[in-house]
């Protein structure tokens, strides 16, 4: 069996080895004038000198990259380079390189595998010779648990390091009202689940080190304890009790908006659609016309229904831009699938759904050159996302947000466009007057 | 007539109740719990590698978004042109992954594998109640796989609505290419996969409420078998839920129907669906969705118990509260759906109440990872390559499962919701403590299922590489998702922030990579052991449970004789008195008078009077200490 083996690994190693050789282009060149070969091998070598028509193109090919690659090179096994070459420069062919450097990866696996066969052979033999001797060989148990402990060492510090390094890439200021109270619990949450984490991490991974199998060692017959399971039933369930309700009154608080504080916050719609945010400020009377999904055409982009005044107002936004420390209530629409409203910064998010508006209510209290300041980064910006999977353009759905004092917002706001703009007016004039020579007609009919 | 009848009784006693078997019969259309056990393995096994495959090309995309991989075309051809991967070919691969991964491996590979192979084993059944639906669970699941896999051939692409296929993006072709024809496909696999769980499911459930051997009451079944039962029962309930989903989803995708649809302008067009609502299927979803993770997770914590008992040498701590705990979660895990609904637009007050839901389900898991630590106090732990992955699980399930704590506020989730954070979160605590039970189960059954040893030093290479290389891949993803960068995201150079998390995801592709190349130790061990592994013997664990009574060659009907009968429960490890560290179930309490425990005989007058009339006469100091 064991020789069985041996062979194995003999015979891959060989084949490896002649592999190798096989393909360092200069030992290449020299030998080969087998075409089964040369296809893995062609432009490596990049003449081989045997087809002189397709020299010149392999040469290129091989050095520029592989947009420019020419037919002439992928075509060499099939041995029909000349003729093909302009057809096929459109389609562009796949450079031999491509594959050979595959292999090559391949190759290097292959590798990889096979030291680690031989280091298991090493160790196999180190075992057998160790028993042979008499002597007492390395004990798996002591081994595996001993790489345990090791284990429990490197990965409390990777779980350190990475606190430091990537927490602190991550970790931001909320910058909103609510966001700081959201804040403060998931400050509560990480120190209680990393002490556990660690905890348990200690516990579990040095008992492993500690009660590792020994030949003559017997375990300790322990079924049960009802005061022990009873203690941990109990603690974490006061300790989940605490963060139930300390986060479902942080949840009501931010979802539960009085009705008064929410007809008072400034309204803002914003309509989510393959791949933009479309934003529309609800304009002097602080009311968000009546919209249809029917009435949307390639100038009424959102299908405002213009027979509600109060849509005259409604003003177009370019971006986001908020007064700092006013209250701003969002509606969130979607034109055609699911998007979700989210800005990481005010810890803000809600999806937006085809048929029903949601609202975010939500208080920003740090102005974009505030925090511009804070991070020490003039070009930062807040920004919206789209969080829920829409597509091909998901990945890049976003809209700018700034967040300034009150004048700088009215100055910003007195700049941007009106929904019902001379355009439409004439639209929606000329509609309605078909719309009521229609009804009259109708009227008439039933007289 | 009866002449033919003789001759086959005869026919049948030479044989030892073999069955004459063809080719067919015996590895093709088997109606053997052993054999359909190894198919739903190995099927979940290639399932498995594909879809791991799939997110190393994915994660090449993320690793390297400027780069061009030629190679790549060569494989994917259109989707790949120019080396590069498409956005929506990018969204069909990780939905296929998702899909195939959660389904596919982790619940028919896994409680299918196990659940068939144990269930009657560990009972003491000669087969499931119902062999011939277990077939047709396989055949099922099979169909499934190849019809999943077969949407990558289609013109318009693979489903790429991500897995859970929320509509109108899964309803509208013209939305995304992978709505058309693939769609279709992946919808018509998952209503064959739910059939064919249904089928799995019932003849469990069936198989344990009624086949259980002489001796084997509720008290006496390992916590495998507790864990399959309640999994099952999970999956029945909750399955058939997704099946309506998926059904009223083909209405308004084929039919015209408006149940998840309205008020939609795609491209341009104006769509007449008019009264449905998107959150109607966001809830039917997660009413199969959220059980599912429990589906997935259950079996994993079942084949765990039993694996770190048995090589602690030590009795499972806490048995029973083991138990009421699966039971707990179970009950739970019907009514914490919302908890992934929570910024849908769903009632907030509603949010309010599956938050307090979702923080309960947090004490039975605390008390099941507490028992685990206690069962390995004190032990005498032997590190076989499945004790390995069991303590791997047991970490899986202790750093992913406390990541859940944040998710489950929805005060947190506002923030954390669809981000990395959530892809961590899930893939530590429902991937790869998973995927750890499962490959726990291999371990250790292995002997059991090929009647071979697999090697352990590869073993031990494969685990050490995949634990380390998925907490390489999964710690940092946290921190992304704090960051606030979203999920399915097809490259991170449009924003930014996300500027700086670039490095950090070469990073990960590079853990990825690592990890799935590790996995070539598994499957040459798994594979290679099936004909050059060592010849296991009938008990090599050491263990208790009844299938290591039968004999290491499979025969039809499992046991040779009689079914053994069962007096014990599963744990009686280093039991102080008796001289080897295990007593078999099948060892009745007469024999082992040494080391039984007033404990043992429930109440039993009858068996507590022999107990105490033979330790007058075998123990006199004890028994005078026990007067004093």
């Amino acid at each position: 069996m064991s020789v069985k083996k041996h062979n194995f690994f003999r015979i891959l190693f060989c084949v490896v080895l002649l592999m190798g050789l096989m393909i360092r282009p200069g030992v290449y060149a020299q030998t080969t004038d087998s075409t089964s070969t040369s296809t893995s091998a062609t432009s490596n070598v990049a003449s081989a000198g045997k087809d002189t028509s397709a020299s010149a193109g392999k040469d290129t090919s091989a050095a520029a990259a592989p947009a420019a690659a020419t037919s002439a090179v992928a075509p060499a096994a099939t041995s029909s380079s000349t003729a093909a070459a302009p057809a096929e420069e459109v389609k562009k062919p796949i450079d031999p390189q491509v594959y050979i450097n595959f292999f090559y990866y391949v190759l290097l696996f292959f590798l990889v595998c096979v030291v680690i066969g031989i280091i298991g052979k090493i160790l196999r033999v180190y075992e057998l010779t160790s028993t042979m001797q008499g002597k007492k060989g390395l004990n798996k148990n002591s081994v595996q648990g001993a790489l345990f402990l090791v284990s429990l060492f490197v990965g409390l510090y990777g779980v350190y390091w990475s606190f430091e390094h990537h927490g602190g890439m991550a970790w931001h200021e909320a910058a909103t009202e609510h966001g700081k109270r959201v804040d403060a619990m998931f400050i509560v949450t990480t120190v209680i689940t990393t002490f556990v984490l660690v905890v348990m991490h200690i516990a579990m991974f040095s008992f492993a080190f500690i009660y590792r199998g020994k030949p003559k060692a017997k375990a300790y017959f322990y079924p049960h304890n009802n005061t022990i399971e009873k203690i941990w039933t109990i603690v974490p369930a006061i300790v989940l009790t605490i963060l139930v309700l300390f986060g479902f009154f942080t949840w009501r608080s931010i979802t539960n908006v009085p009705e008064d504080l929410q007809k008072s916050a400034m309204q803002v719609e914003v309509m989510g659609a393959q791949f933009q945010w479309t934003i529309r400020y609800a304009g002097r009377d602080n009311v968000v016309g009546k919209r249809n999904y029917k009435l949307t055409s390639t100038t009424n982009d959102m299908g405002i229904d213009f027979t509600d005044k109060a849509s005259w107002d409604d003003i177009q936004g370019g971006e986001i831009v908020l007064p700092v420390n006013q209250p701003v209530r969002f509606h969130i629409i979607s034109k055609d699938i699911l998007h979700s409203f989210y800005i990481p910064y005010f810890r803000v998010q809600i999806n937006a759904v085809p048929g029903m508006t949601n609202y975010f209510q939500f208080t920003p209290t740090i102005t974009t050159q505030q925090m511009r300041d804070k991070l020490d980064d003039q070009n930062f910006n807040y920004t919206l996302l789209c969080a829920k999977i829409c597509g091909a353009g998901h990945y890049n759905m976003q809209k700018n947000i700034r967040v300034v004092s009150e004048k700088e917002y009215k100055a910003w706001l007195a700049e941007q466009t009106y929904f019902y703009n001379d355009d439409m007016r004439k639209e929606f004039k000329m509609a309605q007057s078909t719309n009521n020579t229609n009804q009259t007609v109708l009227e008439g009919g039933v007289k | 007539m009866s002449q033919i009848t003789l001759s086959h009784s005869e026919e049948h006693h030479e044989a030892h109740g073999h069955h004459h078997e063809t080719f067919l019969s015996k590895y093709v259309f088997s109606q053997d719990h052993k054999m359909i056990a190894k198919q739903f393995l190995i099927t979940g096994i290639i399932m498995g590698v594909f879809a791991m495959f799939l997110s190393v090309l994915f994660r090449l995309q993320l690793g390297w978004p400027d780069k061009d991989f030629p190679i790549l075309e060569t494989f994917l051809g259109k989707w790949a042109e120019g080396g590069r991967i498409k956005p929506e070919f990018f969204l069909s691969l990780v939905t296929i992954h998702g899909t195939i991964m959660v389904f596919f491996v982790l619940t028919a590979g896994l409680s299918g594998t196990f659940s068939n192979l144990l269930i009657p084993y560990q009972l003491g059944a000669r087969d499931m109640a119902s062999p011939f639906m277990n077939m047709l669970s396989y055949w099922f699941f099979l169909t499934a796989c190849v019809i999943m896999i077969g949407s990558f051939f289609v013109e318009s692409g693979p489903a790429a609505a991500g897995w859970t296929i929320y509509p109108p993006l899964s309803a509208v072709p013209t939305a995304i290419s992978g709505s058309g024809l693939g769609m279709t496909l992946w919808l018509t696999s998952m209503t064959l996969f739910i059939a064919s769980q249904v089928l799995g499911g019932i003849n469990y459930i069936s198989t344990v409420l009624n086949m259980r051997t002489k001796g084997m009451d509720f008290w006496k079944m390992p916590l495998t078998i507790w864990a399959f039962f309640l999994t099952a029962i999970t999956g029945l309930l909750s399955f058939p839920v997704l099946v309506s989903a998926v059904v009223l989803l083909i209405f308004d995708r084929s039919f015209g129907t408006s149940f998840y649809l309205s008020d939609l302008v795609v491209q341009g067009q104006i769509l007449p669906n008019e009264g449905g609502s998107p959150i109607l299927f966001e809830h039917l979803f997660w009413f199969l969705g959220h059980p599912e993770v429990y589906i997935v997770l259950m079996p994993a914590l079942g084949l765990t118990s039993e694996v770190i008992s048995t090589n602690s040498r030590k009795p499972i701590f806490g048995y029973h509260a083991m138990v009421y705990s699966l039971i707990g979660i179970t009950v739970l895990s019907f009514i914490v759906w919302g908890h992934h609904m929570f910024v849908t637009g769903m009632n907030p007050f509603l949010g309010g109440v599956f938050m307090i839901t979702t923080l309960i389900i947090a004490v039975p898991s605390a008390v099941k990872s507490f028992n685990y630590l206690a069962t390995l106090w004190r032990g005498n732990i032997r590190f076989t390559p499945a004790m390995m992955f069991a303590i791997g699980m047991v970490s899986f399930f202790i750093s992913g499962g406390l990541t859940g704590i944040y998710l489950g506020n929805s005060s947190l989730d506002i923030n954390l919701h669809d981000t990395y954070f959530v892809v961590a979160h899930f893939h530590l605590v429902m991937g790869s403590a998973s995927i750890f039970g499962m490959l726990c189960g291999v371990y250790h059954w292995y002997p059991k299922m090929f009647g071979r040893l697999m090697d352990e030093r590869l073993g031990y290479l494969h685990f050490w590489v995949t634990f380390i290389g998925a907490y390489l891949v999964f710690f940092p993803m946290h921190f992304m998702g704090i960051d606030g960068v979203p999920r399915r995201y097809y490259a991170f150079t449009e924003f930014p922030f996300m500027a700086k998390w670039l490095t950090v995801n070469t990073f990960i592709t590079w853990a990825a990579i690592f990890a799935a190349l590790g996995q070539v130790a598994f499957l040459v061990n798994f594979f290679g052991s099936i004909r050059w592994g060592k010849k296991a013997p009938q008990n090599p664990w050491g263990s208790n449970t009844l299938e290591w009574t039968t004999p290491v060659k499979h025969i039809h009907g499992n046991w040779p004789g009689e079914i053994p009968t069962v007096h014990r429960w599963p744990y009686d490890y280093s039991k102080p008195g008796h001289e080897e560290d295990f007593i078999p179930q099948t060892v009745p309490f007469s024999a082992t008078m040494s080391s039984n425990l007033p404990h043992d005989f429930e109440g039993n007058p009858e068996a507590e009077r022999l107990q105490k009339e033979w330790e007058v006469q075998n123990k006199p100091e004890e028994q005078k200490d026990l007067k004093g």
